[in-house]
């Protein structure tokens, strides 16, 4: 049998793939690699585009990756693999995004910190929940 | 037999009221489960993400990324993860009161604070609070997707890099099992890469193209990853929480319908009695 590498393949949300294969192909920044079992370790960025693994027998398998990280180290290969597109633009447009619907919530803030008074409140709701109990055990 | 209508027809509304109770209970236990599931399928990329930044903290980068250097604390930030409903019992509220103790002592030290929201009820909280809330993110609904809190880590992350605030904190509940929850807070930024014990040699990656953009890229989605897990828990958290306060109000209705019941028989009875004492006594006196 030929020697095989084990790759796993995980995204975010869900583990995409697990298993052996003889060789794996990955769409890095800096063009295309084919990564053999005991390749020395390596860590790159990946482009989006298709992962290919080898699976030996001339099976192969196919994934669509819209960019992650691609780590080897000589006897396993991890993808890191994206959901969504990433470029530095669109997480900054996000971010933004994120800022202004912080923004509009607050619109009607008042500057300064009041933590005795939010204690004070949290400690009258606790007082309520005590009593609600006190006259369950009552009854 | 005035009383008893009152009574028979509050019998009717608590019942009412169960039935919406043990629904939502049901509804929430089959959310659970799924939040759960979605838990565990997050679990392989958190994994394999932190064990690679743990072979990045053991292995010697020429290039010190911002995010793995410590420096002196005059202003953190906390990212708050909180439900966007309520009806789930004190989960929300043991979360408040430890932020509360936290930023007590973080002002007692003389520390700054600036907050990112991440579910409505923690926006209200520390909009009330008057606390200075940098970005938010709510209504992710049940199956909270990554990208939709990309938008709030990268503002923390900017005003890390800019130095603005000197450390970033992540607080939210953790998944003990369906009758436990626990609010847990950690330290996001500076990274803590949890050194591999296993590595006796120091060996170290080929970079390509170069370290620095290989380290932002992954620390970058090494902390998304992490705030991701911990959203995804605290749906499963509040799943859970919402199911047992629904069981408990469900029981409690249960328990107000017998008293009332109990209580109307013995005013029935008492109406009859009296109608029987009454007609006994109209016979005695013709």
């Amino acid at each position: 049998m030929a020697m095989t590498i084990h790759v796993d393949i995980v995204s975010a949300e869900e583990q995409i793939f697990s298993g052996l294969a003889e060789m794996v192909y990955a769409p890095a920044v800096m063009g295309e690699v084919g990564i053999a079992p005991r390749h020395t370790p390596l860590i790159s960025p990946l482009k989006p585009g298709e992962v290919r693994l080898d699976l030996g027998n001339g099976k192969e398998e196919f994934f669509f990756i819209s960019g992650g990280i691609l780590e080897v180290q000589p006897h396993v290969v991890t993808i890191l693999s994206d959901t969504a597109i990433r470029a530095d633009d669109l997480d900054e447009a996000a971010a933004i995004e994120a800022k202004k619907r912080a923004e509009a919530a607050l619109a009607d803030q008042h500057s300064d910190i009041d933590i005795a008074r939010a204690r004070a409140e949290i400690a009258a709701a606790a007082a309520q929940i005590a009593a609600i109990q006190k006259l369950k055990i009552r009854r | 037999m005035a009383g008893a209508k009152e009574i028979r027809t509050k019998i009717k509304s608590v019942q009412n009221t169960a039935k919406i109770t043990k629904a939502m209970q049901m509804v929430a236990a089959s959310k659970m489960r799924r939040a759960q599931d979605r838990m565990q399928a997050a679990r392989p990329y958190a994994e394999k993400i932190r064990k690679v930044v743990g072979h990045l903290g053991s292995s010697h980068p020429e290039y010190k990324h911002p995010f793995l250097i410590e420096r002196p604390i005059r202003k953190v930030g906390l990212i708050a993860i909180t439900t966007d409903r309520g009806l789930c019992g004190g989960l929300n509220i043991n979360l408040f009161k430890k932020v509360l103790n936290q930023l007590d002592e973080w002002d007692k030290q003389g520390v700054k604070f600036e907050a990112v929201t991440i579910g409505s009820k923690g926006l209200n909280f520390f909009k009330r609070l008057g606390m200075k809330i940098i970005a938010e993110a709510s209504h992710l609904g049940d199956r909270p997707e990554i990208t939709d809190i990309i938008g709030s880590v990268q503002v923390m992350l900017k005003s890390y890099e800019s130095g603005d605030i000197d450390a970033i904190y992540l607080i939210g509940n953790n998944f003990v099992n369906t009758m436990t929850q626990q609010v847990k807070m950690r330290q996001l930024v500076p990274v803590v890469a949890s050194r591999d014990e296993n590595l006796k040699h120091h060996w170290d990656y080929i970079y390509e193209p170069d370290s620095k953009e290989v380290l932002d890229s992954l620390l970058d989605r090494y902390i998304e990853s992490l705030v991701y897990t911990a959203v995804v828990e605290n749906v499963a958290c509040e799943m859970a929480a919402r199911m047992v306060a629904m069981k408990s109000a469900t029981d409690n209705a249960g328990d107000l319908i017998k008293e009332l019941q109990l209580i109307y028989n013995k005013e029935r009875q008492s109406a009859i009695t009296q109608e029987i004492s009454e007609i006994v006594g109209g016979a005695a006196a013709v």
